[in-house]
């Protein structure tokens, strides 16, 4: 053992890797990295109002006074069918659902295949079925399409890229700036299940119960709430990086803190289960069909009762609140009266050893 | 859930809190060994419950934090060769070498994959013979029985292209480090249950008896945790240094002989560099006699890389229980997870990075954020 000198010790550790010249998959995770790239590398040579507006998707005017969401999302899901989903309702229904977080309906949607050779056309085919039911199910036209092939070994088998548009009803004005004190968070269902369900398939791990992809339409449920006339300030779906990324994206683009309580946050006994097994926190899981919602708090339980009527909603819930703006982003109290920090991740969540 | 609800049951907690609060009537400092209590310790707020006059101290049992630098640089060199696939656990690829970690070495080209058990790179050396695969076997005493029954698979089989870059600890050697420096503050132990599991009790009642420290077994709930505090306090109170099993579930007095047994056989005690530490005579295992051919140092001649670690990080002090993650004037603005200046940060388990995620006020690490 090194033998300590004072307070000027003999221990010694690396020079620290700053920044890096390569993208890195963890830039891909949905945490601090991705967001630096953005901020840093992506947004301000491209700097406008609806971009910097950091929404999930970008809000044009039209000269008659309508306004037009329009947002793009590609995916790279691997394996590319799991339980509960396949790369094409997730094109699907990850568009619509982006459209959806702007209070838009989706008008129509393009959808942009890039296929790998050797790629079996059978499985393109159960795809892009795969899609229509989805499509179809919200009602949303897939109104333009593109098709490329990458050599073999340059592709994953098939990516798909999927813009939408969508009309922004009169009046509604939803992104996170507007979220303020007094507003309650509502979550609209239980935490994780898409983001274990896609690894355990990827990894050919198995637990006890089959857990499926949680990959749902949003904009049912949010039209029911616009349509209610609640007073929806933001609207944000849980995608990579989970609820807790979702939450401190909001707080630090909004003026205020977020306080949620760890007991009311729902999130399934076998997500748990393998959350334990695999060292995850359930806070940071990626899903597919869920949202958060932030109105003023005298509507929250409205809101709870109109959501529990839909599927992807059942068990939507009140989780927290926004309280003055302090030095934390966002919070969570423990179960036992503590106060725990939430903060992004890193990069991506890595299984741990032991 | 079964196993985990009735170990985080609120009352139960508050509780022993309450009892660790009546039966404490002098300062005392207790270490956690690993890393996995440090994190809930941390996540679940363990610490706010516990009276002023118990101290608890973060200790070295985190295996990505303790792996040297020159191990990490002898990992990157291998994985950079082109015939090589290598396997390493999931949060290892973010721990920085001298000058590179491997989630970079991998954006450049290199073959690097990461595998959920050993046995998934065995299998991986059995699909593609014409490449050699590597596995990073880093641990305690808990990952050890895997990377034997690893290792004897490739055996039994006749694998010729699979190797290991061994880098095993061992916690008893640790705990007598601390116990053996000038200026050591611990006055008790929480010993790392899953490593009990294992290894059983016995190596742990000479240390308990020639330093005078209790030594309680204790698991990873809260409910554990709390009760091995309890426990280790019980004792100090009244002035006994004991090694008790608080873990009794799983922990029996010789652990697991079976993987005892197939960690003595494949591989050997020899000594081992700590980062933040140094070198500790016998206190790793690399692979015996009989299994030297599966050693990737000597099958890819690493032997000779060593490496230097620098003087900002004080990750050293605080694998050792002597600073408190937030002590260090590099936390949160020049050392941060994405900017890890020590391994301490890095990994899910390391102390600073558990004292980052859940106490950070907004605000602290900004400056690295806009660096």
């Amino acid at each position: 053992m090194a033998e300590p000198g004072g307070d000027g010790l003999a221990f010694t550790c690396p020079v620290p890797l700053i920044g890096t010249e390569r993208i890195l998959l963890a830039h891909g995770g949905g945490g601090q990295l991705m967001h630096r790239l953005i901020e840093q590398v992506l947004a301000p040579p491209l700097s406008n109002a609806a971009l910097d507006a950091r929404h999930d998707g970008g809000v044009i005017a039209l000269p008659s006074g309508a306004r037009l969401a329009m947002t793009t999302d590609s995916y790279v899901v691997r394996p590319l069918f799991f339980p509960g989903g396949d790369i094409g309702s997730l094109a699907v229904n990850g568009t619509v659902n982006d459209l959806a977080m702007c209070g838009a309906r989706p008008l129509g949607l393009s959808a942009g295949l890039i296929l790998e050779e050797g790629f079996p056309i059978a499985d393109l085919g159960r795809i892009v079925e795969s899609m229509r039911r989805a499509a179809q199910a919200i009602p949303v036209p897939v109104v333009t399409g593109d098709t490329k092939v990458v050599e073999r070994g340059k592709g994953d088998g098939v990516f798909i890229n999927s813009a939408g548009i969508g009309l922004v009803g009169e009046g509604i004005d939803i992104r996170p700036a507007r979220v303020c004190e007094g507003d309650a968070v509502v979550l609209s269902g239980d935490l994780g299940c898409h983001g274990i369900a896609v690894l355990a398939a990827r990894e050919g791990l198995s637990f006890e119960t089959t857990i499926e992809s949680d990959c749902a339409p949003l904009w049912a449920p949010v039209l029911a709430l616009l349509d209610a006339g609640l007073h929806i300030h933001c609207l944000r779906d849980l995608t990579r990086g989970g609820l807790a990324s979702a939450l401190v994206e909001i707080a630090e683009a909004g003026s205020a803190s977020i306080e949620i309580r760890e007991d009311l946050i729902p999130v399934r006994d076998d997500v748990r289960g393998a959350c334990e097994l695999l060292g995850f926190d359930p806070l940071y899981l990626a899903n597919e069909g869920r949202f958060v919602a932030f109105l003023p708090a005298g509507e929250a339980a409205r809101a709870v009762e109109i959501l529990r009527q839909f599927d992807p909603a059942r068990q939507a819930t009140r989780i927290g609140d926004v309280r003055p703006r302090d030095e934390t982003a966002v919070a969570m109290r423990t179960r036992y009266g503590g106060r725990r920090v939430i903060d992004m991740l890193s990069g991506e969540q890595l299984p741990r050893i032991c | 859930m079964k196993f985990v609800d009735e170990y985080r049951d609120p009352d139960r907690v508050r509780q022993i809190a309450a009892a660790i609060a009546r039966s404490a009537r002098r300062p005392w400092t207790i270490m956690e060994v690993c890393g996995g209590q440090t994190h809930a310790i941390v996540r679940f707020g363990l610490d706010e419950l516990l009276p002023d006059t118990v101290t608890l101290v973060h200790g070295p049992g985190c295996p990505v934090c303790v792996t040297s630098v020159e191990t990490l640089d002898k990992a990157m060199a291998i994985a950079a060769r082109r015939e090589v696939i290598f396997c390493s656990y999931g949060d290892m690829l973010r721990v920085p070498g001298s000058c590179q970690d491997l989630q970079r070495v991998k954006a450049e080209g290199a073959d690097v994959r990461v595998v959920y058990s050993p046995l998934d790179a065995v299998r991986l050396a059995r699909a593609r013979p014409e490449r050699e695969v590597v596995f990073l076997a880093v641990g305690f005493e808990t990952t050890a029985p895997a990377h034997a029954m690893a290792v004897r698979q490739a055996h039994n089989e006749g694998l010729k292209n699979f190797s290991l870059l061994v880098s095993h600890v061992l916690v008893p050697p640790a705990i007598e480090a601390i116990l053996s420096a000038p200026g050591c503050c611990v006055q008790g132990f929480l010993a790392a249950g899953h490593v009990c599991a294992v290894m059983g009790v016995a190596e742990y009642a000479p240390l308990a008896r020639r330093y005078h420290v209790p030594i309680v077994v204790t698991g990873f709930e809260p409910v554990d945790l709390l009760e091995g505090v309890r426990r280790c306090v019980q004792q100090l109170e009244e002035g006994r240094a004991e090694v008790e099993n608080a873990y009794a579930r799983a922990v029996r007095p010789d652990g697991n002989p079976a993987a005892r047994a197939l960690v003595s056989e494949v591989f050997t005690i020899v000594p081992r560099k700590w980062r933040g530490i140094g070198e500790i005579p016998a206190s790793g295992l690399g692979l015996a006699p009989a299994y030297a051919h599966f050693d990737a140092e000597r099958r890819f001649d690493v032997g000779a890389i060593s490496a230097e670690e620098s003087a900002e990080c004080q990750s050293g002090l605080v694998l050792q229980g002597r600073k408190r993650p937030h002590e260090c004037p590099a936390f949160g603005t020049h050392c941060t997870p994405e900017h890890p200046l020590g391994a301490t940060m890095v990994s899910a388990e390391g102390a600073c990075a558990a004292y980052y995620r859940y106490r950070r006020p907004r605000g602290e690490g900004l400056e690295a954020y806009r660096g």
